[in-house]
């Protein structure tokens, strides 16, 4: 290799090993501090007093969903591995809301409740038609939602 | 061992050898990425099943996930030529990772696109800023800053090693675009194709996604082939070898 390539290698490969270094940094610093949404455990821990609003992130406890007779207005429960919080909504909710579902709240405290102004619906990776479902659904009985729950939540 | 295959590279890398084997290649990977296209349209709009969750509405995982792959792939072809463009100063190596910047963009626009008209359905929302949408979005507007940066320079040659720089500094950000769903919490669910184990998809499923894969790569082969010949045509529009070109044009 000639002189000339070698010095523009040389620049090229420290710009490059410069840059990664750099965006690494920053990418282990924003895991830190950049927070998409906080889990129930989380909050009840107090680690989202700083915000004024936030995203509050689990799944639908089973059972909880509440909706009024007269309007839009819906409570449910968002739980986590070992946090719960109950949530009031007023509005439209996703398609796929429902019990056992990964689901992510933006809103604000209001003592204990969370008062959410947006529900989003969170789906986890897995695709397969509906009757391998149900025949997997079948073959594990009751233990398929536990683990789907686990799942949900690990992946959240 | 075979040592022909760093000779033929070389070779290759001469604009009139290449402008030959990209005019002959590019036909037969127009041909097979549009009859492998339809056919993986086929299998997955109407062969596969519904999802179990999500009824018909994931069949736009079809074009999304396929298109999202070649996001990242072609900034990587680009990043790598523009390497080898920056060091080496390859003519042939300028052209590829300037032809391949508009091909990623478009399919890193269509990846925006289907990706925010999925989550309206499934989600709830169009557009959140969690980290994957994000650090995709980032990776439109590298494209674009590639493109912008390469035209914004008289001498082409200039623009191209220019812009290079910029195509080779954005490359990290696409180990941040494919692990951002691993190492933030994000609305957009991990990754359903693992190259190392089990992949969470049902075979029934899963081919006409990977058919769809193989279809866009050859369209991109297709697509980079014939702008690079365009391109080289232009840059060395003085050469023998082109004068040549022209001449046969005119006789036929």
């Amino acid at each position: 290799m000639n002189p000339t390539r070698q010095r523009r290698l040389t620049i090229v490969i420290a710009i490059l090993i410069a840059v990664i270094v750099a965006s690494a940094l920053v990418v282990y610093a924003l895991q830190q501090n950049m927070n998409y949404l906080f889990t129930p455990s989380q909050v009840q821990a107090g680690e989202a007093t700083s915000y004024k609003t936030f995203r509050l992130g689990g799944m639908v406890k089973a059972g909880s969903i509440q909706r009024s007779n007269d309007s839009l207005r819906v409570t449910f429960t968002v739980v986590d591995a070992s946090g719960v919080m109950p949530v009031e909504y007023n509005g439209i909710l996703p398609d796929l809301f429902r019990e056992n579902q990964s689901v992510i709240a933006t809103g604000h405290m209001d003592g204990a409740r969370f008062v959410a102004t947006e529900v989003l619906a969170k789906h986890d990776e897995t695709y397969m038609p509906k009757e391998l479902k149900d025949a997997m659904a079948k073959a594990h009985q009751g233990k398929h939602i536990d683990e789907s729950a686990s799942q949900d939540k690990s992946s959240l | 061992m075979a040592h022909w295959i760093p000779l033929w590279l070389h070779k290759l890398s001469s604009p009139p050898v290449f402008y030959g084997f990209a005019g002959k290649l590019r036909p037969w990977a127009i041909a097979l990425a549009l009859v492998l296209g339809l056919v993986a349209l086929y299998g997955g709009l109407v062969l596969a099943p519904p999802d179990y969750q999500q009824g018909d509405d994931y069949r736009i995982i079809f074009i999304h996930v396929p298109c999202a792959w070649m996001s990242l792939f072609i900034y990587g072809v680009m990043g790598i030529a523009a390497f080898i463009a920056l060091v080496w100063r390859i003519k042939l190596a300028e052209v590829v990772a300037m032809a391949s910047a508009p091909i990623g963009a478009s399919f890193t626009f269509i990846t925006l696109v289907t990706g925010s008209l999925w989550g309206e359905r499934m989600w709830g929302t169009w557009w959140t800023w969690d980290a994957r949408l994000t650090s995709e979005l980032v990776l439109l507007f590298l494209y674009l800053g590639v493109i912008a940066l390469y035209h914004s320079f008289e001498d082409r040659r200039q623009g191209a090693r220019t812009a290079a720089f910029l195509a080779l500094i954005g490359i990290v950000n696409v180990p941040i675009v494919h692990f951002s769903v691993n190492w933030w919490n994000t609305l957009h669910q991990g990754s359903t194709i693992r190259l190392l184990g089990p992949s969470s998809i049902s075979p029934s499923m899963i081919w006409p996604l990977l058919t769809m894969m193989i279809a866009t790569k050859l369209y991109y082969i297709a697509s980079l082939f014939g702008r690079a010949r365009v391109d080289l045509l232009s840059l060395e529009s003085g050469k023998d070898w082109v004068r040549q070109i022209a001449e046969n044009e005119v006789r036929r």
